[in-house]
C-alpha cells in the first residue's frame, strides 16, 4: 500500500458552519442599527463604536498573547461583536477613556477571566455596560438629543432624557400618563427652560429619541434580527418569550390603570428591549440549551425587566434582567431537559 | 409530507451515482471471506485449507442464536485460513480462496426469471433465510431470521421496508429499487408471510421520485403493500426514526422496535430474501456504490462478497491521485478504512472516496453553547453535555443522561460550529457505560 489513508471516526463530513461565520452573521445583523446611530449621532457614534471595538479586540489580544500565552482567537469575530454591543449600550457622548474601561471589564473580566469564548457565564458586553453604569452614573445617563444628519437642530438642548427615564420621574411626581403626553416635561438646562415631549410611535419606531447608541431604532434592529433568524444564528424562543412577557405584563397593568402605566407599545419601543431581546439575551454562550429552557429564560428576562422599569431604582432594566437570568442558566439547563425520543413514562 | 419530528440535519446529498445502472463486477482473482460479517457470534468454518468449493456452497456455519451462515461467493480452492483486516480495522479470521471458473452449487436458480408464487410456509421461509445466511443489508447486518421470530407476548402489525437511503452519496438501494422493484416487493410479501402481518409500508425519501413512482406503480399488484414518500431528512433511515415517520409510534428507550408492532427491513434485505426463498440463492453478492468527490466514475456494482475494495475502485475509473480517505459506507455513519485491500462483506453498502482536503477534520474550538447539537439530535439528547461528562469520566451521570439511547448518527458532530468531536466522546461513553451495565447484570 503506497498511499497512507486518513482514519477517523464518523461523521466524515461537516456542515459549512463555524464560530467565525456565526459571529460575522451577528456583526452583519448589527449594521442597520449602526447606520441609524451614525445618522442620528454622526461622528460621535463612529468614535464610540470604533473605540469600543478596537479596545475589545486589543484587550483580548493582549490577554491571550501575554497572560494566557495560548491560541489567538481574535479573528473569530466574537470580540468585535462584544465591542459593537458595548458601544450600542452607552450614550454617544461617553468619554473615550470610559469606553476603554468598559471594554477592559467586558473582555478582561467577563470573558477572558472565565476562560474565553464559550466559558463566560454572563454576557460580556452587558457586564461592561452595567459596570460603567454603576461606576459612572452621570456620564452613563446623559443622553445627547439625536440630531439627524443634514437637519437643523430642532431644540437648543444638547442632552435630554430618555423617554422611559422621563416618564418614570414624572409619574413619581404624581402626574398621570395623559398629562405627561399632552404637556410634555419641563426641565432646566443651562439656565433655560426646555420642554421635552414623549416621542410618537413613529419617531420611536425609527429611532428619533434619546437613548443608548444602538437601542433606538426598532426597525433597524428588527431587520438585523430577521437576518439572524434567517441565518439560524438565533432561534425564536428567547425573543418571543422575552418580548411577549413584557407586552403581556405591562399590558395587564395598563388595562387596570392606564393613567399610571403607559401602554405596552411604548414599553416595546422605548429603551433597550428589542436590542436586548434579539441581540443579547440570545447570546449563545450565556443562554440555556433547550427549547423549554430558552422560553423560561425569556419569560424571566421579561418579568424582571418590567419589575425594574416600573418599581426599581433604574428607569431601564433590560441589562440587569438579562444578567440576572444569565446566572440562572445552569439551573435552567439542569431543570429543563429536551423531549427525549421514546421517553418511558414513569409509572405512578 | 411525512417525516420524523425530533432533530435531524440535511447534509448535501451528492448522489452522483444515482444515474449509473448496476454493473456486474468481474470476479476477483483471490477472495477474502471473513467469518464475521454479521452481528453476533462468528460463523464456524466447515471447510479446510486445500478444499475445493463451489459458488454458493456453505463454508461457515452459524454458531449461536444470533449468528449467520456464510457461503462461498466464488468457485475455487481454499488457499488458507488467515487473519485478514476487515472493514472494522481489526484483523479477523477469514477464508482466502483462489478463484477459478464460476461454477454454482446445484439447485440455485441463477436466471433472471421472476418467480412470484410463494410456496413455502411461514416456518420454511424463516428456516430458508437462516440457511441462506440472510442478514440486514442496511448496515447493521442483524441476522434476518432472528428478526422474524417475534418474541412471545408481542405482535407484529407492520412490516416496514426501508428504502430511505438517507446517507449522502449512497445510491445502491436507489438503483436496486429501480432495477429490481418487483423482486423487492415479492421479497416484502415473503417477509410479511414470515412475520404474519397483513400490512407493509415502503418508505422512500422524495429525492428519489423515480423510485417512488416505480414502486408505487408495482405495489398496486401486491396486497397490503403501500409506498410512502418521505421528506428528505437525515437520519430518516434509522429504524426508530423511520417507524416514527411512517406510523407516528415511538420505540421506547432501551426497547426493540417490535414494541411498536413494527419490523424494519432494508430494500436490499427484501431483495436478498426474494433470492433466497424463490431462487434458493444464498447471500453472496450485493450492490455496492463507489462514489465521492475523488471517484473518477461514480458507479454501482453488483459485487461478490470477498472482492477486495481496490478492485471496485479500479472499475470505477481507477485509484485517484488525490485520495485522502476511503470510507466503507456513507459519510455520516461509515467507517474509515485502513487500506483498500479490505474485502466487500455483506454489510458493505458503499465505498466513498474522499479527497485529501475534505478528509481533514476542522479545527476544534471551545464549545460556544450554541445548542445546535441539542436541536439536531434525533433522540432528544444533549450531545454537548454527554461529551463533557465523558471528558470528565462521570459515567453515572453519562448513563442518566441516556447515552445508551444514542444511535450514533453523527448529526451533532456534523453540525457543531466549533468542530468538536462530540460523537467520539459519546461513543467512548457508550462503550464505558455499556461495560458498567453488563458488569451490573453479572452481579
Amino acid at each position: 500500500m503506497d498511499k497512507l489513508l486518513t482514519i477517523s471516526g464518523s461523521p466524515h463530513i461537516h456542515a459549512d458552519e463555524s464560530v467565525k461565520k456565526i459571529m460575522y452573521s451577528v456583526i452583519y445583523a448589527l449594521i442597520p442599527a449602526m447606520l441609524v446611530s451614525l445618522y442620528f449621532f454622526g461622528l460621535d457614534a463612529l468614535r464610540v463604536i470604533a473605540v469600543s471595538v478596537i479596545a475589545c479586540v486589543v484587550v483580548e489580544y493582549l490577554i491571550q498573547k501575554y497572560l494566557i500565552k495560548g491560541d489567538l482567537t481574535i479573528n473569530d469575530g466574537s470580540a468585535i461583536v462584544t465591542g459593537v454591543l458595548l458601544a450600542f449600550n452607552v450614550p454617544s457622548n461617553l468619554p473615550t477613556w470610559i469606553i476603554i474601561v468598559g471594554a477592559v471589564v467586558a473582555i478582561g473580566i467577563a470573558k477572558m477571566a472565565f476562560g474565553g469564548l464559550g466559558k463566560n457565564p454572563f454576557n460580556p458586553a452587558l457586564v461592561g455596560r452595567v459596570f460603567l453604569l454603576i461606576s459612572f452614573p452621570v456620564q452613563m445617563t446623559s443622553w445627547p438629543v439625536p440630531k439627524p444628519l443634514f437637519a437643523k437642530a430642532l431644540t437648543d438642548a444638547v442632552t435630554g432624557p430618555t423617554p422611559l427615564g422621563a416618564l418614570k420621574d414624572e409619574l413619581k411626581k404624581g402626574d398621570t400618563v395623559q398629562q405627561i403626553m399632552d404637556h410634555g416635561i419641563k426641565f432646566i438646562e443651562n439656565g433655560k427652560e426646555v420642554v421635552y415631549h414623549i416621542p410618537s410611535y413613529m419617531d420611536s419606531f425609527f429611532g428619533d429619541m434619546g437613548g443608548s447608541l444602538g437601542e433606538m431604532s426598532a426597525i433597524a434592529l428588527l431587520i438585523g434580527a430577521a437576518y439572524m433568524l434567517f441565518k439560524k444564528v438565533i432561534t425564536w424562543e428567547i425573543p418571543t418569550a422575552y418580548i411577549g412577557s413584557v407586552v403581556i405584563f405591562t399590558g395587564i397593568l395598563w388595562l387596570i390603570d392606564p393613567s399610571h402605566y403607559i401602554n405596552p407599545v411604548y414599553h416595546l419601543l422605548f429603551g433597550g428591549l428589542i436590542l436586548g431581546a434579539f441581540f443579547m439575551a440570545t447570546d449563545m454562550v450565556s443562554s440555556p440549551m433547550t427549547r423549554m429552557g430558552m422560553i423560561v429564560f425569556g419569560l424571566g428576562c421579561g418579568i424582571i425587566t418590567v419589575v425594574i422599569r416600573l418599581w426599581g431604582g433604574y428607569p431601564e432594566g433590560v441589562s440587569f434582567a438579562i444578567l440576572i437570568m444569565n446566572a440562572f442558566v445552569p439551573l435552567i439547563n439542569q431543570s429543563f431537559k429536551p423531549v427525549r425520543f421514546g421517553k418511558v413514562e414513569k409509572k405512578k | 409530507m411525512k417525516t420524523f419530528k425530533l432533530g435531524g440535519v440535511h447534509p448535501p446529498e451528492n448522489k452522483f451515482s444515482s444515474g449509473a445502472a448496476i454493473e456486474k463486477l468481474p470476479l476477483p482473482k483471490r477472495a477474502f471471506i471473513p467469518v464475521t460479517q454479521h452481528l453476533g457470534a462468528p460463523a464456524a468454518l466447515v471447510v479446510n485449507r486445500g478444499d475445493e468449493v463451489k459458488t454458493g456452497q456453505l463454508i461457515a456455519k452459524s454458531s449461536g442464536f444470533i449468528s449467520a451462515n456464510i457461503h462461498s461467493p466464488v468457485t475455487g480452492k481454499v488457499f488458507k485460513v488467515d487473519n485478514v483486516m476487515d472493514v472494522s480495522g481489526y484483523k479477523r479470521k477469514a477464508l482466502i480462496i483462489d478463484v477459478a471458473e464460476d461454477d454454482w452449487e446445484e439447485g440455485i436458480d441463477t436466471s433472471d426469471d421472476i418467480v412470484r408464487e410463494i410456496t413455502l410456509t411461514k416456518e420454511q421461509i424463516i428456516e430458508r433465510m437462516a440457511e441462506m445466511g440472510i442478514v440486514g443489508l442496511g448496515g447493521a447486518t442483524f441476522p434476518t431470521h432472528v428478526k422474524m421470530m417475534v418474541p412471545k407476548g408481542k405482535t407484529a402489525e407492520y412490516l416496514i421496508i426501508n428504502g430511505v437511503e438517507c446517507e449522502p452519496y449512497l445510491t445502491s438501494d436507489h438503483r436496486l429499487m429501480l432495477e429490481k422493484g418487483e423482486e423487492i416487493l415479492i421479497g416484502a410479501t415473503i417477509l410479511m408471510k414470515a412475520l404474519g402481518v397483513e400490512k407493509a409500508m415502503v418508505g422512500i425519501e422524495n429525492n428519489k421520485p423515480d423510485a417512488i413512482e416505480h414502486l408505487s406503480k408495482l405495489a398496486k399488484e401486491f396486497k397490503g403493500i403501500t409506498v410512502h414518500a418521505l421528506k428528505v431528512k437525515y437520519p430518516q433511515g434509522g429504524e426508530k426514526q423511520l417507524i416514527k415517520a411512517l406510523t407516528g409510534r415511538e420505540v421506547p428507550s432501551g426497547k426493540l422496535p417490535i414494541e411498536t408492532g413494527c419490523v424494519v427491513d432494508n430494500v436490499g434485505t427484501a431483495y436478498a430474501v426474494y433470492e433466497a426463498v424463490q431462487k434458493n440463492k444464498p447471500l453472496i453478492e450485493r450492490v455496492v456504490t463507489v462514489t465521492g468527490h475523488a471517484a473518477k466514475q461514480p458507479s454501482n456494482f453488483l459485487a461478490r462478497v470477498g472482492t477486495p475494495i481496490a478492485q471496485l475502485i479500479e472499475h470505477a475509473g481507477g485509484m485517484p491521485e488525490d485520495l485522502g480517505k476511503v470510507i466503507g459506507g456513507g459519510p455520516m455513519m461509515g467507517k474509515a478504512l485502513m487500506n483498500t485491500e479490505v474485502p466487500v462483506v455483506k454489510g458493505t453498502s458503499g465505498i466513498l472516496l474522499m479527497q485529501k482536503e475534505e478528509s481533514k477534520r476542522v479545527a476544534v474550538k471551545n464549545c460556544i453553547r450554541c445548542s445546535r447539537c441539542v436541536g439536531v439530535c434525533p433522540m432528544g439528547l444533549e450531545p454537548f453535555l454527554l461529551a463533557q461528562l465523558v471528558e470528565h469520566q462521570l459515567w453515572e451521570r453519562t448513563e442518566n443522561e441516556k447515552v445508551m439511547d444514542c444511535i450514533e448518527c453523527g448529526s451533532c458532530q456534523y453540525t457543531c460550529p466549533s468542530g468538536r468531536p462530540l460523537l467520539d466522546y459519546i461513543r467512548l461513553g457508550k462503550f464505558k457505560v455499556g461495560q458498567i451495565i453488563r458488569s451490573r447484570g453479572k452481579k
